[in-house]
């Protein structure tokens, strides 16, 4: 019973969310894509990687052996965040986001497609691409007993 | 008397002060009597209710506490609405009766553990004087005990009306658990009576110029562990054990009559605080600050004790808590009552000249509770339980019941 | 005159907070005290070992994730040994380095929760869950770091892990085992000498030795009953045979003893955790395997020594990109198959301290 007095007086782990809020890892598979259209050939090998084929792609040729793509959706609802279609890539045009808040009121709302593929909002994470890793923040420890840290003062965004 | 002194014996002086302006009046004494009590009760549900919700919140805001986490605290500053928003949650919820269910009992069971609660307070002592309690019995110990046995029904009526296997065995647990720590409660406070000579709450109070936690401290232990479990709080909750039975007697309660229980339960733990205070803590004495300050210090620093219980230790089983009742704590109180009895007569016959007050029995009685709990323990108290040994069951029971007919003989 | 007492058949539901996950038993109750139990299960099914056959061997790792899904890298570790015995691909040392490092937290991790709920079930409302759940989400911080998820992790890969740790990696985790001994000490001592956890846990459920050799009961399960089986010693996979650990048992077989080993391995495998640590060589972290691996025709049986017990994976491959058959060696399914026997003649109370004890997670039960 002494133990429980003393944790009486320990500081508090949790996170007073959504005002606060952890800082992810740099790795971190998130619910969002991030997907560049200047590096992707339309080869979809992604979309054959996938254990569960939501990505659809849909190409047209534009040239002499070379692929634009029309379509491309991610299906986020069905979606597992394996991180299998990042790592298959040959090109290294997608990358997964590190967002975690994808929630939305209906299951058509879930298809990622170009638009929001594309979109600035979504920023990348290094999983799969350690080279971005440096340009990340990184990432809050409990082990060094931060709960909080780099949020505290993004508190008014 | 000068605003100091009416603000620290406040309620009392409300009161009285209430019945010489009605008196004022000339009507008939009944009239005032009827008023005065009015007035009472008022203040008492003034009093309660507020602490109960304050209770709740500290439950709450208290166990996350322990658990390194804040609590609730988005509702109001500090969360202090939380019980104002459960109120009005339950308040619409609907009422869900098992269809099977004794749809009058099911009514009944919480309106008599709810009013069994309340009823209780009405002798306790919140300020000196005469109108300290709301009535001030003269078998004022005796009044608590008896109305406290009456949740028992409620709880029997509720698992019996629920139709429901699990609450039947939350019910038959809880009955067989009240019923068997009644018995050294009372016996406990009976070492309390010898000492002051007399039941009546307010003179318990005032015989106790140094607390009577040092007089009795086996008497205090054994009434705490008894109202703990009185109370179905851990470590002695398995009437009501989340991870068992789901919720016991009260599962298939929700809305209103939830609330009635739910409530209840904190309406029997500030009871119970309170009779602690007024029976071992020397109730709202204390140096310079006001008397109902003392009193609700006292009674909120027993409920912190309980709740630090509660978010500490583990549930015992049903009849581990039976042998500690009956093969310990009833010996051990019945010592305790002995002992007491035993210095009370000294003390009359011999002692009373020397002081006001038997210091020397402070040490006598702190020994003699120590050796006997250590002894006890070691010597004569086993928990109970273990393996049972299970025969081959009936073939007509293992058919009715489709189950295999050929358990282990172990 | 006897009392006339009648059975009664209980349902302890698949919606129950102590059962962990959906997980129900028919148990019949003569007063308070078991007759007889039936387990039913099959809530959680999803049809991994079919599915697995329609998809490559690299996209069955995330699927092994979710068999105990609160223990997901040693769920990839035995698959993908067992895909590299098939196919025999060799792994890099600093590969084998990390995923004996990363398999040691996860026990840890398993083994914290599995007290932690017990002592929840017991009935101490949540705080030494809480207490317990804390230092989990240390090391699951580590793991996010490591990897990008805090549940299924999907590192292990077919000969090799997926990504390397990044620098932070090592001086979290040393900081980390710096502390974890005071921890452990602390609320071992908090709970072994609790008199209500000794009057509660003590003697119940004994399983004896010969009867859970015959059940094919694994891990902690198995050494609490006083036989010394562990796969890391009797039958060495990765690099197990280079570290210097000891393995618990227990004395009788109960509750406390199930209770006690678990303690005891978090020691041990902090004991491991260090040694790795220092000799952690640097160097690639996955061999060189196509996409598409089409491993030669044959049958390869993989088992390690998961936190429940001896998870063994049986692959038949038929030459193509897909496993012919993927069948899981479930530990938890055969430890639950003692239930019956261990449990019969103890009370309601005692059945949920008992279940606890078994420590399940219902994906693996029901695959």
């Amino acid at each position: 019973m002494a133990l429980t007095l003393k944790h009486l007086f320990r500081k508090k782990v949790t996170t007073q969310y959504p005002e606060k809020k952890l800082e992810t890892s740099r790795r971190i598979r998130g619910q969002q894509f991030v997907w560049r259209s200047d590096l992707c050939t339309a080869c979809a090998t992604c979309a054959k990687s996938c254990p569960h084929g939501i990505i659809r792609i849909a190409t047209s040729k534009n040239g002499e052996n070379k692929y634009a793509v029309d379509r491309i959706e991610f299906d986020i609802g069905r979606c597992m965040f394996c991180g299998l279609c990042v790592e298959a890539c040959p090109y290294s045009a997608l990358y997964m986001g590190r967002g975690y808040e994808e929630a939305r009121y209906s299951r058509k709302l879930l298809w990622a497609d170009m638009e929001v593929l594309m979109s600035p909002d979504s920023e990348p994470s290094a999983y799969g691409h350690t080279e971005i890793e440096e340009k990340i923040p990184e990432q809050t420890l409990l082990v060094y007993g931060q709960i909080s840290k780099k949020m505290a003062d993004k508190n008014d965004s | 008397m000068n605003a100091w002194h009416y603000f620290v014996n406040l309620l009392p002086n409300v009161r009285t002060d209430f019945i010489t302006w009605l008196q004022g009046f000339g009507l008939p004494s009944s009239l005032i009597i009827f008023l005065d009590s009015i007035i009472g009760i008022t203040l008492l549900l003034l009093i309660v209710f507020p602490i109960v919700m304050l209770f709740t919140w500290m439950e709450r805001r208290f166990i996350a506490r322990f658990q390194l986490r804040p609590g609730p605290n988005r509702c109001g500053p500090l969360g202090l609405f939380y019980p104002i928003a459960d109120g009005i949650k339950l308040l619409t919820k609907e009422f869900i009766m098992p269809a099977k269910g004794d749809k009058l009992i099911h009514w009944v069971a919480p309106v008599i553990l709810f009013f069994s609660a309340l009823m209780v307070f009405a002798v306790f002592p919140i300020g000196s004087g005469v109108r300290g309690a709301f009535a001030d019995l003269n078998i004022g110990v005796l009044y608590v005990v008896a109305i406290s046995s009456l949740a028992v029904i409620g709880i029997f009526m509720a698992g019996w009306a629920s139709n429901n296997k699990y609450s039947l065995i939350g019910a038959m647990r809880g009955m067989a658990q009240l019923i068997s720590y009644e018995v050294p409660m009372v016996l406990s406070i009976v070492g309390v009576v010898l000492i002051v000579g007399s039941l009546q709450m307010s003179e318990i109070v005032g015989k106790q110029t140094v607390p009577f936690i040092l007089l009795q401290p086996l008497g205090f232990l054994i009434y705490f562990i008894g109202a703990m479990t009185e109370l179905n709080r851990s470590p002695m909750d398995m009437i009501e054990a989340d991870s068992e039975i789901v919720a016991g007697y009260f599962t298939e309660y929700s809305g209103m009559k939830f609330a009635m229980f739910y409530i209840g339960e904190y309406i029997n733990a500030l009871a119970v605080a309170i009779i602690v205070t007024t029976l071992f803590l020397s109730g709202w004495k204390g140096p310079f600050l006001p008397f109902w300050f003392w009193f609700l210090l006292k009674v909120l620093a027993v409920f912190m004790f309980i709740l630090w219980m509660r978010a500490t230790l583990i549930r015992l089983r049903i009849d581990q808590v039976m042998a500690f009742s009956w093969k310990f704590l009833l010996p051990v109180a019945l010592i305790n009552v002995f002992i007491t009895a035993a210095e009370v007569l000294v003390w009359d016959t011999w002692m009373s000249g020397w002081q006001s007050f038997p210091w020397p029995f402070i040490f006598v009685n702190f020994a003699i509770a120590a050796a006997v709990i250590i002894l006890w323990s070691r010597l004569f108290f086993k928990t109970g339980g273990g393996k049972v040994e299970v025969g081959r069951l009936r073939a007509r029971d293992s058919q009715r019941y489709g189950a295999d007919s050929q358990a282990p003989v172990s | 005159m006897e009392l006339k007492t009648q059975p009664f058949v209980l349902n302890v539901g698949p919606c129950h907070p102590s059962t962990h996950g959906v997980f129900r038993m028919r148990v019949t109750l003569d007063g308070e005290v078991i007759v007889d139990l039936e387990p039913i299960f099959g809530y959680l099914h999803r049809g991994i070992e079919k599915l697995a056959e329609g998809r490559t061997y690299t996209q069955n790792i995330p699927f092994t994730d979710r068999l105990d899904y609160i223990a997901s890298m040693i769920n990839n570790f035995a698959y993908v040994l067992a895909v590299e015995k098939l196919a025999g691909v060799k792994v890099p040392e600093r590969a084998e380095y990390l995923r004996v490092i990363v398999a040691e937290m996860m026990r840890i991790a398993r083994h914290l929760l599995a007290v932690g709920f017990f002592t929840s079930d017991l009935g101490a409302l949540m705080t030494p869950l809480l207490y317990m759940w804390r230092e989990r989400e240390k090391i699951v911080d580590l793991f996010e770091m490591l990897c990008g998820q805090r549940l299924t992790y999907n590192y292990m890969r077919i000969g090799g892990v997926s990504h390397d740790a990044p620098p932070e990696f090592l001086p979290a985790l040393k900081k980390f085992l710096k502390e974890m001994p005071d921890f452990v000490n602390e609320y071992d001592q908090l709970l072994a000498e609790n008199e209500v956890l000794l009057a509660r846990t003590k003697g119940v459920g004994i399983l004896p030795p010969d009867l859970a050799v015959n059940c094919s009961v694994s891990g902690p399960m198995l050494r609490a009953s006083g036989v010394k089986w562990d796969i890391r010693k009797a039958d060495p996979y990765s690099i197990y045979d280079r570290f210097d650990f000891d393995i618990p048992t227990g004395a009788i077989g109960d509750v406390y003893d199930r209770y006690r080993v678990r303690i005891e391995e978090i020691r041990q495998s902090t004991r491991i955790l260090e040694q790795a640590i220092e000799q952690l060589p640097p160097g690639e972290v996955c061999a060189k395997v196509p996409t598409l691996l089409r491993p030669p025709k044959g049958d390869a049986y993989a088992r390690i020594e998961a936190s429940t017990g001896e998870l063994g994976f049986y692959l038949v491959s038929d030459g193509s990109i897909a496993p012919y058959r993927f069948r899981v060696r479930s530990p938890e399914l055969l430890n639950l198959t003692v239930l019956r026997d261990i449990s019969i003649g103890w009370k309601i109370a005692d059945l949920i301290a008992i279940f606890a004890s078994i420590d399940i997670a219902l994906g693996e039960v029901d695959r």
